[in-house]
């Protein structure tokens, strides 16, 4: 495979912290893959972190009282809030001048970010608030029964958009949330996912040694939720960024940098083929994704090669 | 020294005294200018302090929890539909048990929309386990500003407290108010020790989920922090009187004119000025009760001090649809173990900012052992 820019030019496990901060015990699925995301993004952040999570998965499974998987300080308040949680505790460690001994990070779903959580991550994007929100995307509402969330794509069968006699599945489109978040004028945001580990390592590094609000969306396939065997979610990960799926960049100082190109796209069909929640897809279903797929690879292409497109604004 | 001041600026200012690190706002009338009193408080270096401005009320006390978290004091202010966006989060602040104070200029809630003054705001709120307070004057706003912190700061107590003012009648009415020596706030509050808060070496897990065998244990123990607030609310009244020499009754309820009272009337809020203007014209035995804490509910002492009354008048600034009054459940509720139970009244006054007149609170008098229920002043 061929990294480029920042990321580095292997995936290997080598170098990378041995010590957990996200430990085994939680209640997660076989095969979770938003449970392998905060490992690693865990080791990224290090002791010295605060996290915020919003209600999702990803809270219920890690800390059913009295227990807990987390080794760091970890706060859970509302679904819609993680974002105006972590501008509370950033301007508190500002005031309390500890600002500089913690990492800031807030880990929540899809739902809490595409959906009903987005009106506070723009505003703390607005605001300025110094932190690091990471978006792990099972495309569902996983926790509560798979149902769609903006983020779901296109014709994706769930508990809200059966696949029926009449009914292809859900019939919108996901929702540019990196690009979105890109043009409220954070300096570094990016998509990672978990096979790639060692780009995801290294986007939430880059991220928290930036000023300032940054974002990572992380593609975290989900065997409940997407219905394919928990020992495939590594092979659905890497077969997203194989096909196009979920094109792997980062826009940082506002230029957009594709992180991994392959030498040409895999079929979509491979990777949606891998999944119940596609099976229902005709022939002309999976041309209209490909298409799809093509045309936003074009662009994303296109994009790069522009240089500078998206504006940073300048922090005080 | 007594500076003429507003509502709003007396709720600033009290807030200021208080030292809060963080304050996350988001304007709403009535209780803007406490908001605009701040930032400029702030502006001028009066006031050190990081002030959020936040994109919505719901974000506005979520961050006030983030920041709580890390061990610091907090204060916002909000109104009406402010408070209502903020309802999850009221419940979220206290099970997470802790101590923010909110200030609440009670605005009515849409609709039909209407910016002005009722308490249906923060009375649809009581069940939120935070403490909720109900001031008469702006000299009492700034006091129980004050006072609210040291009562839910106080670590049997540990749960947030609402410092609610009638819309408009206190938010936008100036009046003499004594504004104490900051180094004499500074001694009677002390510095903000949190109960727990965020800690590298011994990192915590805040806000985790309870199942079905845990959940009650958690809610029960809010329970039991609301029975020792009452306690510790008479406290601070107490200490506050002889540090700054004013109290407001017991803290919980402020009498007027009950020691041979035949007939009273029960209310929150400012218009019990007003009562208190007419039942000294009045040849009856009338007394007043001000139930000054709505939340720790004070039904000991409403018992009490009603023992021997024959009539009752409740006046409330908010109903309960399909039932009745908020305030006249809660009274009647807490005098139904009084072996002569007197009759008990309700009179519904003054909703959305409708004028509260002398002729109202009459009427109430006169009706009080009438049994019923009475919409007062309202068109056909």
């Amino acid at each position: 495979m061929k990294f480029f820019g920042s990321t580095p030019r292997n995936n290997s496990i080598i170098g990378l912290p041995e010590e957990e901060f996200y430990r085994y015990g939680h209640r997660a699925c076989a095969g979770c893959g938003e449970s392998i995301a905060v490992r690693i993004i865990m080791k990224a952040a290090g002791k010295n972190t605060i996290v915020v999570t919003p209600t999702g998965c990803l809270e219920v499974v890690s800390t059913p009282y009295p227990e807990t998987a987390w080794r760091t300080n970890w706060v859970h308040s509302l679904f819609e809030n993680a974002a105006a949680v972590a501008s509370g505790i950033d301007s508190a460690l500002k005031k309390i001048g500890k600002r500089n001994e913690f990492n800031l990070i807030a880990i929540a779903g899809d739902g809490g970010t595409f959906d009903i959580g987005f009106q506070a991550l723009s505003g703390a994007f607005e605001r300025g608030t110094n932190f690091c929100y990471i978006c792990l995307d099972n495309e569902c509402y996983a926790n509560t029964g798979v149902q769609r969330s903006s983020a779901t794509p296109y014709l994706a069968s769930t508990t809200t958009t059966p696949a029926g006699k009449v009914s292809r599945g859900k019939t919108e489109w996901k929702k540019p949330i990196t690009e979105i978040l890109a043009t409220h004028g954070s300096e570094f945001v990016a998509t990672a996912t978990i096979f790639y580990f060692r780009d995801l390592y290294m986007k939430v590094k880059k991220a928290l040694s930036v000023k300032g609000p940054t974002f990572i969306h992380v593609f975290t396939p989900c065997p409940t939720g997407w219905r394919f065997p928990s020992e495939k979610t590594i092979k659905v990960s890497k077969l997203a960024v194989e096909t196009g799926a979920f094109p792997l960049y980062e826009i940082e100082k506002g230029v957009l940098k594709i992180s991994y190109k392959p030498e040409k796209l895999k079929p979509i069909e491979e990777y949606l083929k891998l999944q119940g929640r596609f099976a229902h897809l005709k022939e002309e279903d999976i041309k209209q994704i490909q298409e799809y797929i093509n045309k936003e690879w074009e662009r994303l292409l296109k994009l790069e090669k522009c240089g500078n497109i998206y504006k940073t604004l300048p922090l005080e | 020294m007594k500076t003429l001041i507003s509502g709003n600026e007396a709720c600033a200012i009290g807030a200021k005294l208080c030292r809060p690190k963080v304050i996350p706002v988001y304007p709403i009338t009535p209780s803007t200018h406490t908001a605009e009193k701040i930032s400029e408080l702030i502006a001028n270096g009066e006031l050190d302090a990081e002030m959020i401005k936040v994109e919505s009320e719901h974000s506005a006390l979520s961050a006030c929890i983030g920041a709580q978290v890390c061990g610091v004091r907090t204060f916002t202010v909000t109104a009406s539909q402010g408070l209502a966006l903020m309802h999850e989060v009221l419940f979220n602040a206290s099970g997470l048990r802790l101590p923010i104070v909110m200030g609440v200029a009670n605005r009515a809630l849409s609709a039909p929309i209407n910016i002005w003054g009722d308490q249906s705001d923060a009375l649809a709120e009581r069940d939120s386990s935070w403490l909720q307070f109900y001031c008469e004057s702006a000299q009492e706003i700034l006091d129980t500003v004050i006072q609210a912190y040291k009562i839910s700061e106080n670590h049997d107590v540990l749960l947030p407290s609402m410092v609610c003012f009638d819309g408009f009648t206190l938010s936008h009415v100036s009046e003499p108010v004594d504004v104490p020596e900051q180094s004499e706030v500074d001694e009677f509050l002390g510095d903000y020790i949190p109960y727990y808060k965020f800690d590298i070496e011994n990192p915590k897990t805040i806000g985790a989920l309870a199942f079905p065998d845990t959940f009650m244990e958690f809610k029960k123990q809010q329970e039991d922090a609301m029975r020792k607030a009452k306690e510790t609310i008479k406290i601070v009244n107490k200490e506050f009187s002889k540090k700054f020499g004013r109290s407001y009754g017991d803290g919980l309820i402020d009498a007027y004119n009950m020691e041979d009272a035949e007939k009273c009337l029960i209310a929150l809020g400012s218009l019990c000025s007003t009562a208190k203007v007419v039942v000294d014209n009045l040849r009856e035995k009338v007394g007043i009760v001000r139930v000054r804490s709505f939340r720790p509910f004070p039904s000991n002492e409403l018992r009490d001090i009603c023992s021997g009354v024959k009539a009752i008048a409740v006046i409330d600034r908010a109903f309960s649809y399909g039932h009745a009054g908020v305030l006249y459940n809660e009274v009647k509720s807490a005098l139904y173990d009084l072996k002569e139970r007197p009759k008990i009244s309700n009179f519904v006054i003054g909703l959305g900012g409708r004028d509260v007149r002398k002729e109202d609170i009459e009427f109430s008098i006169k009706n009080a052992d009438k049994n019923e229920i009475f919409w007062v002043n309202t068109k056909e």
